[in-house]
Parts: structure tokens; sequence; C-alpha cells
């Protein structure tokens, strides 16, 4: 029985690369943009085949390191554990942002809370603050939904603003539409998800947020966002190993022309800034 | 000895009142049980009503399309088809041969009673435990990476049990007398077999391969790791494509796509697309069964 | 004839080895999870392993790899689920066995064979949108995702076993015991509670065992609502985070060979062990009730 398997895996493996085939995995608050991405560019190079899953950025950046796929999807950088993993496997990762994302802070649209200081956000998700009244808002409970560990938005709203562990009573919600749906069905939740997850939401409304409890700016203004005052704005990247080639590199190149970028607007993200779109070009060149 | 069935109005002698009350003992113990039925049928009433609006034929043929928003789910059907089909390829034939050493072949010794032993407690393995397995084993260990291949072969893994268990019965369930025969004109025991036997059990055995289908389906959590995928715009091409599959789907359209207004409808005909996959391989079981019982005029 | 001889030799090998390396998967399974977990073991102390109460192995800080809260969670909400199963599986299998005969107790039996069926992630869904709003409203609580939700969805999918089995070990009971009350004028009634259930309760407990098993290992459903919050429950309306939803969620981000790949492996021994132990002692007590009517 194991020599027949093991025929069968030559098989495959003879197999592999047939169709013109990209994999693309990781991060769920690209999930849906890379989809969108993926559809469009179909639409354009039919005979090329792009897989998308989610998982989260820490299922990207592992199934690009065990060289399973050609694109990681990644709501957070790569820490440099994991490029040692990633470089001892034989893989060299190279980082291209495709968007930038206002990560935001939701609540239900129950709540008349104003604003919040970076600080304060911070006590909420460590447990800190367990009633809305203790700042300034009704008199309720207090209710923590965020991602898993493996979700990238996790790790970089916790090294950004929680800056300790979560308090253990967060629900751990599968993706960030979960956390959506989670504050729009709760009167005392708050979540944290990525712009374009606010796009269409009904029942939740972002919270305007401050960096210094002066000036607070709320992610869906798009020009303080643009501006660089939003205190959440972070890249949203991709990783492939060595620099992309291919298939891989046409839906990449396919993504930062002004039509992908279309999509990542209307998306609700924003288009990659100029800084990051010179990087970029380097290593497409 | 034969067991005739036999409550109810056996009972002789018995004072009214006292089966007036066991009566209602019995019908205090039905409430719960009928609770339930009633609940079933209520969940599958309700799946049929929230996602009949979504099904057609459009829906059943077409891909996702406008971020899968709209579309239909062809791929998943096709996927779920193509992986639920290389698990049959594997565990029917290791099944059934392991079946047939059971019923014909195996004797009556410690070694055998491990096998059965061994076959019943896999069937209890939980099926996440498969997905490990199948990481570790076929994803990881024999470089197959994530693939069709191997979501086929962890989910070979996780209904071969079932198969060898009601292959066994279908085959035990034939009178021995069917064996002798052949075996008094000079067959030899495989010829017996083949000849007398196989064909007879035949339709038991596909009863059990259906049955297997329709847990095989719906089962997520072995392809979780081993291959499968929320988006290819493609059918699978090769043994090592990604594939999209319904259970799969389902999970992903609850918790993870970004427009759940416009998605629960999708998200409620893939269930009830998988739902009636489930009972249609379930019935034609229960109707293959209930052929083979009335046509063995050999049972009593 | 020698030809023939010799296939029937070699094909009755065959089958044999078949057979044997299909019962072989299940050492497989135990070896591979035995060694792969084991290797946990060369950072983590098994005593830190098995008693630690903090399952977090991303942590800001260093990485605890408790099995407490997640061994808990899997246990608590599947005591949940039997506490609302097992009456009404076993109610329900005394009455298809001792009340209904003919076709009445081929449609209902085969109605709850359907449902054994069921795929657990449609089970999920429904406890996702329906459930989950309906709980929070019911007791007014902010979430409906918490170990109620997990444990009642639990016990529908641990019914259909409890039923079953049950109801096979009723059977399984003699006819000449129920025959004998009757002839002492006992009502069905009475033979079904005092001599048929007590004659077969090594069987239903053995029902029971699997109904256990089924609902420790089940996975997607759970995933779906009890809210996934590492923490030990102190109410019926706390998150909950089973073994099974651990796997789940961690096994993709997790590169192969680093702790956190071997603690996972580490989860599944546990989880297989405990199925692996119910499925025995369940076969034992049905050996153990069969062997009880030959005198």
């Amino acid at each position: 029985m194991k020599r027949l398997v093991s025929i069968i895996a030559t098989v495959a493996l003879a197999a592999q690369g047939f169709a013109g085939e990209v994999m693309v995995k990781g991060s769920d608050t690209m999930l849906n943009l890379t989809q969108r991405l993926a559809e469009a560019f179909s639409n354009a190079q039919p005979d090329v085949t792009v897989s998308i899953t989610g998982g989260g950025s820490g299922v990207g950046i592992n199934a690009i390191t065990n060289g399973e796929v050609d694109i990681a999807n990644a709501s957070r950088s790569i820490k440099s554990k994991e490029i040692a993993t990633a470089r001892a496997n034989g893989v060299n990762p190279v980082e291209i942002v495709i968007a930038i994302d206002g990560l935001s802070v939701v609540v239900n649209s129950e709540n008349p809370v104003k604003g919040l200081t970076l600080e304060q956000v911070g006590r909420i998700y460590r447990g800190e603050v367990k009633n809305w009244s203790e700042i300034g808002g009704p008199n309720r409970k207090v209710s923590l939904y965020g991602r898993q560990p493996s979700s990238g938005t996790f790790v970089f709203f916790r090294d950004e603003v929680v800056k300790a562990e979560y308090s253990a009573a967060m629900r751990q919600m599968n993706g960030s539409s979960q956390i959506v749906e989670a504050v729009k069905a709760d009167a005392g939740g708050i979540g944290y998800v990525g712009l374009g997850y606010l796009k269409d939401a009904t029942g939740v409304r972002a919270v305007p947020l401050s960096k210094d409890g002066q000036e607070f700016v709320s992610p869906q203004d798009e020009a303080k966002v643009k501006a660089g005052r939003y205190p959440l704005t972070r890249p949203l990247f991709q990783y492939t190993s060595g620099k992309p080639k291919g298939d891989a590199k046409a839906f990449i190149e396919f993504e930062l022309s002004p039509a992908g970028q279309k999509i990542v607007e209307e998306e609700g993200f924003l288009p990659v800034t100029s800084d990051y779109q010179a990087k970029n070009r380097a290593i497409l060149q | 000895m034969n067991q005739q069935t036999c409550s109810g109005s056996c009972a002789t002698g018995a004072i009214p009142r006292k089966r007036f009350a066991g009566n209602i003992g019995f019908v205090v113990l039905a409430v719960p049980l009928f609770g339930f039925i009633a609940f079933v049928l209520y969940l599958v009433f309700y799946l049929f009503q929230q996602g009949i609006g979504v099904l057609s034929w459009r829906f059943l043929t077409q891909p996702p399309t406008a971020g899968m928003t709209e579309g239909g789910i062809l791929p998943c059907i096709v996927g779920t088809a193509t992986v639920t089909f290389i698990s049959l390829l594997f565990s029917v034939p290791v099944g059934i041969g392991s079946g047939i050493y059971l019923a014909e072949y195996a004797p009556n010794n410690f070694l055998t009673r491990l096998i059965r032993s061994s076959v019943r407690s896999l069937a209890g393995v939980p099926s996440i435990v498969y997905g490990l397995f199948g990481v570790a084993l076929f994803v990881s260990a024999m470089k197959l990476g994530m693939s069709v291949l191997a979501s086929g072969l962890t989910l070979g893994l996780v209904n071969l049990p079932w198969i060898i268990t009601t292959s066994e019965e279908a085959m035990t369930a034939i009178p021995g007398s069917f064996r002798e025969g052949a075996l008094a004109l000079g067959s030899t025991k495989w010829e017996s077999i083949r000849r007398n036997v196989l064909p007879y059990a035949f339709p038991g055995i596909l009863t059990g391969v259906l049955l297997a289908v329709a847990r095989t389906v719906g089962e997520t959590a072995p392809i979780l790791f081993t291959g499968v995928t929320y988006y290819a715009r493609q059918l699978p091409t090769s043994l090592s494509s990604k594939f999209m599959a319904l259970p799969y789907h389902l999970f992903a359209l609850a918790t993870q796509h970004d427009q759940v207004a416009k998605t629960r409808p999708i998200a409620f005909g893939t269930a009830l697309v998988l739902l009636v996959f489930v009972l249609a391989f379930d019935t034609l079981a229960f109707v293959l069964r209930m052929r083979v019982a009335r046509t063995n005029t050999w049972q009593v | 004839m020698n030809l023939r001889k010799t296939v029937d030799r070699s094909v009755k090998s065959a089958f044999m080895v078949n057979a044997v390396l299909s019962a072989g998967v299940l050492l497989g399974i135990l070896v591979f999870l035995g060694l792969l977990g084991a290797r946990l073991f060369r950072d983590v102390s098994p005593v830190r392993f098995f008693f630690d109460t903090v399952w977090n192995p991303d942590a800001y800080g260093e990485p605890r790899y408790g099995l407490v809260p997640l061994l808990v969670g899997s246990v608590v909400t599947t005591l949940l689920a039997l506490v609302v199963a097992v009456p009404v599986g076993i109610a329900g299998a005394v009455f298809i066995s001792e009340r209904m005969k003919g076709w009445g107790r081929v449609a209902l039996k085969t109605v709850v064979e359907l449902f054994a069926g069921f795929p657990s992630v449609v089970l999920g869904f429904f406890g996702l949108v329906v459930l989950a709003p309906f709980i929070s409203r019911l007791f007014n609580v902010p979430s409906g995702l918490n170990l109620l939700n997990a444990g009642v969805l639990l016990a529908l999918m641990a019914l259909p076993t409890i039923i079953s089995v049950s109801d096979d070990a009723l059977r399984v009971v003699p006819q000449s015991y129920r025959e004998a009350a009757y002839a002492l004028g006992a009502t069905p009634w009475q033979t079904a509670m005092k001599v048929v259930l007590p004659a077969a309760k090594s069987g239903i407990l053995a029902g029971t065992m699997l109904g256990f098993g089924r609902a420790v290992g089940e996975t997607m459903a759970v995933l779906m609502v009890a809210g996934n919050a590492p923490i030990i429950p102190k109410s019926l309306f706390d998150p909950v985070r089973t073994i099974t939803a651990t796997i789940a969620v961690e096994l993709g981000e997790t590169p192969f060979n680093t702790s956190h790949f071997f603690a996972l492996f580490a989860l599944g021994l546990v989880l297989f062990v405990i199925a692996l132990a119910t499925n025995l002692i369940a076969e034992s007590l049905i050996r153990r009730e069969k062997r009880s009517f030959t005198l």
C-alpha cells in the first residue's frame, strides 16, 4: 500500500505547476480584498487561477515558509524570528505593500462614546476597564471581541495598542466579519477590524482615535488618514519567496496597477502611498 | 431462537389502571424524543426556507462572482465531489478487502479480536485528529503538500472504518450454505467468495459506501489543513490543486466574508445543497437496504 | 488446479495484510501523535503542560502551553451536553425499544439515524445565526457565543448515538425476561422500567460513553459558537475554548517542527487517548451486557 501511495505522490508532484496557478494565503483582513482582485485578474487573464485562503497572517507567513504558497497575505510585518525560520527552509521572504489600512476600533452604534485615546483602548483590552461608564459611556459592561493569535491584526493591535496580554475574557472570533456581527448584536461590545470591514457595515460605528488626547481622527476621514494623522495606519503586505516571478508577479503587478488600486479603494482600503510604491517598483524590476 | 418483538398487546391480565399509568409513563418518555425529532424537522425546514430562494440551476453551475456575493457554488460542488471520490478510491478497495478478511478468513483468535477492536476504535477517533495525522503524514512527511490528493487520502482514512464494518456485516449476512454449496462443487475458498458471496453481499456493501459518502461530504476538519481553499476561480485541474468544498464554504461565508448581508442567503443555499446531498445519499442507502431486505428470501 | 490454489492462498494473504494494515492505522496515528507530541517535552516540562492554567502560545511575553483551560473547556461542554442528551436519549430508546413495533419503530429509528449524519458545520451555522441571538435575547446576556450554545449543539449531536446504542442494548435483553414479567402480571411499563432497563444498564452506560466520545471530539460546531476564549468558564454564558477548536484554529499558523506545532500534537494525543479510552470502555460494557445474558 505504501508503494502505491508513493507512486501517486510522484504523479502528483509531476502534475504540480501544470495550470497557471497562483496560491495566496494568509490575512483575514486582506481576504476579501485579495479575492476581488483575484476575480478581476482572472477576468483579464483567464488561464491563470488564483486561489485564496484566509486563516490569518500567521497562517500565510507559515505557508510561505513551508513553500506551500506563492504569496502570503499579511496585515503585519514579518517578524525576525519568522525570517530566520524561512531562511533556514531555503525561503527568502520579499516584502511588497499592496494597500494601506486604517485599523478601526468599532463599537455598537448605540454606544455614544465620542472618541478614545489609544491608551484608553489599551486599558479596555487589558481588561482594566470593565464598564463603559468608567470612560464616559453608558452604564453597561464592556464585552471584548478580538481575533485569534494567528491573525496579523491580533498581533498588530496587541503590539501597538494593548502593549501587554489581552484580557483572557476577550472572545476570539474566527474572522473580522464575525467581530462586526458580534459588536452589532451587543450594545456593550467593542472590536477591532480593518477598514474594509466597515464598508457596508450597519449597526456598528468606528470610534475616532487619538494618540495624544488632542486630535481625534475617524478612520473613515479619508483626507486625514491619507495625511497620516490616524494613529493606527498600517501597510498591508504580501510576501513572496524571493523576488516575484511568473504568474505571481503578473498578479502582484495587477494589484498595484491603477485598476487594482481602484479595487483597493472600492473595498474601503487606501491605495499604496508613494514611498511604498517606490519600494515596490524596486523589487518588481 | 426466534426473537419476536412483543410489547403492549402481549401483556395479559394487567389491571386497566396499571396499564393506563404505564401508558402515561411511555408518553412521558416519548415527549422529549418527539421534541428532539420536531426540532430536527424544524431545523431542516428552516434551512430549506432560508436557502431555497437562492437555489437555481445557475446557482449550481456557476462559480462565485462579484466578490462571492453573487453567482453560484459550482467549484464547491465539484471540489467536494472530487475529494470524496478520491477518498473512496482508497477506502473502498481497502475497506472491502478488510471486510472480506474479517468475514471469511479471520480465525477466532486474539489478532482478529484486536483488528476488530482497532477498526471500531478508529470509527470513534475525532475527525480533527485525522486532520492532524493527515498534515503530519500526507502534507509533510510524504510531501504531497496541501492538495486535493492529501485531503482525499485523509478523508479516505476517515471513512475506511465505516466501510470495513458495513462490508463485514453485509458478508456475514449471507448464509453459510452459499459458500458450502460452491465448495462442495470443488471451488477454492476465494472462488466461492467471489462467485457465491460477493455478488449477493454487493447491495449491502453498496449501502455502506453510500452511507459513508453521506457522512464524508459534510466533513470539514480533515480537509481544513490538507487542501481546502477559500476561493479558487478554476476547478481543480490536478491532484496537487487546492479545491473549494461545500462545508468549508459555509464556514468561511459565515465567519470570514465581509459582506454578511449579501452572502447570508448564499450561505443558507450552500447549507441546503450540502444537506440535500447528505439526505439524498442517506435515502438511497435506505431504499437499497429496504429492497435488499425484501428480496433476500434467505433472511428470516 | 495448482494455479487456482496459489491464487487462493495469495488472496488470503493479501486480504490479511490489508486488514492488519487497516487496523494498523490506529497504531500509526498513536505513533505519529506520540512522537510529535513528545517532542514538546524537550522545551516544556510535562508538568507545565498538564497543569498550567494558561494556554497562550503566541504570548506577548513567554509562551505558555497549559492544557487545563482547554481540557476543562472540552469536558465541561461535553458534560453539559450529556446532562440533556442522556435522559432524553435513554427515555427515547426505552420508548422505541419497548413500546414501538413494526413500521413505527423503523420510522423513528430512521429519523434518528438520519440526524446522526448531519454535517456539524451546518449545525454550527444554525447555532451562529439563530441560537446565538436567541440565547442573547432570552437570557439578556451580551453574547450568545458561549458554553450554553456549544452545549446545546453537542447535545443534539450526541443524542442519535445515545439513542441508537441504548436501543441496541435494550433489544439484546432476551425476550424471556419480558415474558417472565408479563407472566407475573406486570404491565409493559413496569416490565420496561423494572426488568429490561436494569438488565441493559451496562449497554446503556456504553451508549452514554460513546455519546461522550462523540461530543468531546466535535470540532466545527463548537468552533463557530463557543466564543473561543481560552479561560475556565465560571458561568453558562462565559465563552470557552475546547481542545478540538484550539487545534483547528492554530494548526494552520504554526510552522512545522516548532514548539507550538508539537504542542498541538500533544493536544491531539490527549484527545485521541480520551476518545480511545471511552471507546474501549464502552466496548467492554457492551460485551459485559451480552455476557450477562448467557448463563
